[in-house]
């Protein structure tokens, strides 16, 4: 079972970007021209760290292997939609992952002492129900590239599509605010800053609309769940079982 | 009177695919004008089973048989007419219908690679909304059945095929479907876990009268357990009748091998009007008609001084080929 240890350890390991983004900010003094403290910078990208390991999502990998391999056959015909069997095991990683993250956030801040700080309840309360809205948010859109594997067998390519804007406006390179005022804007209008930025600015204490963040989250959920739903009825009609 | 449970009518389904030229031209030319054609896999079929039956689907590779099966379990949407299966029309996956079947796919798994197969029965358990008294209760059952326990609780990945396969039905029927879609069960399984597999399909047929609808290669699972085979040729039905009626029909004379006293007594036999297959010494085999078999023994043993005799049944393999060649079979 060694190998199963070492594979949760590398998970945690593997969402360290922030930790590298964190030190080009500071050692280029860039966090200066957003008026951003170093230690508010550094309390960020590890809130980002958190809010990442447990919002990431691999839904459309697992269901484009399952579907290539006939494995979802089976799981169509049982009363339970498929995709809760994949919510589930998004869940209990999730659960896995959390003593590792905390062990990355240890060290963190035996190296970074003056980033040390503890959220009111409150705060992490809603923190804690941020990062699961993003989590859901996440998964929705996944879920809903992963039903194109009823049309297009390789549905990962267009997910890869959608890493991009991922990985640049959800603030996981870099806070949103410190983007042109004109983009910020149009930032704010896509689900893009509410996977990270915003759990991670409420969850670090850095200044937020907490109430507008919250119902932008739901908003997105409201619209993306019957959009889900849609694309998955309309696939299940033209999946023809290859594989199986 | 025993109530139709599987209803289909004129029933189709057809695929579209696309077809490439080799080479790099044929890929530039597939990716910017793909030639699409529409195949017609299942061509106006309709049938009946009924409750408690178990029906064997015969054919060639590509003649079908599994995509009736997936249409029936309602994994795949058919293209024209209808199907009804325990009063459900299957493709609309309503929860209740679907509690009331399960598919089984020789090498097909659901079982969860690394973790004991025990685990998956309760995963399933839970999907199906049994209580864990019930489901600790069917899986001593099931596996008693099987013959299976401490397998049970070894990672699935150590484990045999047979006892995977063996799993894998538990994991299947733990929810006690009455109707059974079983493509291909015994694939890759040995002599013993087959015919254990049988035995165990049989039982479960008799204690709970379920349906069972079922392909397979392996004749013997065919001649064991269905007595109405339905044969699918090139996506049409070309025969759906009892199994002895059909292999009757395909193979209308028994070969017997008569080992005569004398080679004298042979002789005499050789020319009284059998048609003779051959003869060595005081061995001769000759050919009977099935209707006729009982008279002409009779005769037989009647006026000849007869030391030994075998029927030999023809090769059930060599018979049932026949079926998967030919277009239809008007008995």
């Amino acid at each position: 079972m060694l190998e199963y240890r070492v594979e949760i350890a590398l998970w945690a390991i593997s969402g360290i970007i922030p930790f590298f983004m964190l030190n080009i900010w500071t050692n280029n003094n860039l966090n200066e021209s957003i008026n951003i403290s170093d230690i508010m910078l550094s309390r960020y990208f590890l809130c980002a760290f958190f809010v990442r390991q447990f919002s990431v999502v691999w839904v459309v990998f697992s269901f484009e292997e399952d579907s290539l391999m006939g494995k979802v056959s089976p799981y169509l015909i049982q009363p339970l939609n498929p995709f809760f069997r994949y919510f589930a095991q998004h869940l209990a990683e999730q659960i896995t992952r959390f003593p590792f993250a905390l062990i990355i956030a240890f060290f963190f801040f035996i190296f970074n002492p003056e980033s040390l700080w503890i959220p009111n309840l409150g705060i992490l309360l809603l923190s804690i129900v941020s990062t699961f809205l993003s989590f859901l948010i996440q998964f929705l859109i996944q879920s809903i590239v992963a039903c194109l594997c009823f049309w297009t067998e390789k549905a990962s390519s267009i997910e890869r599509l959608l890493f991009i804007p991922t990985l640049f406006l959800s603030g996981l390179l870099a806070p949103v605010v410190s983007f042109p005022a004109y983009m910020k804007s149009w930032i704010y209008l896509t689900p893009f800053p509410y996977l990270i930025d915003f759990p991670a600015n409420l969850l670090s204490g850095n200044e937020t609309n907490i109430s507008g963040g919250l119902s932008m989250q739901i908003l997105w959920i409201f619209l993306l769940f019957p959009l889900f739903k849609k694309i998955w009825s309309q696939g299940t009609k033209k999946y023809t079982a290859m594989g199986s | 009177m025993v109530q139709n449970i599987i209803d289909v009518r004129n029933l189709s389904k057809s695929f579209d695919i696309s077809s490439k030229e080799p080479g790099l031209k044929g890929t530039i030319k597939h990716f910017f004008r793909r030639q699409k054609k529409s195949l017609k896999v299942i061509k106006d079929i309709s049938f009946e089973i009924k409750e408690g039956e178990i029906v064997g689907f015969l054919g060639a590779n590509g003649a079908g048989k599994t995509t009736i099966l997936k249409m029936l379990c309602g994994l795949i949407y058919p293209s024209e007419g209808s199907i009804l299966v325990t009063g459900y029309l299957p493709f609309k996956r309503k929860e209740n219908f679907l509690k009331n079947i399960t598919l089984i796919m020789g090498q097909k798994q659901q079982l969860i690679w690394d973790l004991p197969p025990i685990e998956s029965f309760y995963l399933n358990a839970s999907i199906y909304d049994l209580d864990k008294f019930e489901a600790k209760k069917r899986i001593k059952k099931l596996s008693e059945m099987l013959e299976i326990d401490e397998e049970l609780f070894i990672p699935v990945r150590k484990l045999s095929l047979g006892q995977r396969m063996k799993s894998e039905l538990i994991a299947a029927l733990i929810h006690e479907p009455n109707i059974l879609f079983l493509d291909e069960p015994t694939l890759g399984l040995d002599i013993n876990a087959q015919r254990n597999l049988r035995k165990f399909l049989q039982k479960y047929n008799k204690e709970t009268n379920a349906t069972i609808c079922l392909t397979s290669h392996y004749m013997k699972d065919i001649t064991s357990l269905c007595k109405r085979v339905i044969c699918v040729h090139e996506g049409a039905i070309s025969y759906d009748g009892k199994l002895d009626l059909l292999l009757r029909k395909l193979s209308p004379v028994k070969e017997i091998l008569i080992v005569c006293r004398s080679e004298q007594d042979a002789i005499r036999l050789g020319n009284s009007g059998f048609t003779v297959k051959n003869k060595i010494k005081n061995e001769i085999t000759i050919k009977i008609e099935n209707n006729s078999i009982t008279s002409s023994l009779k005769t037989i043993l009647n006026n000849f001084d007869i030391e030994d005799l075998f029927i030999n049944e023809p090769p059930i393999d060599e018979v049932i080929g026949k079926v998967l060649i030919k277009k239809d079979y008007d008995i």
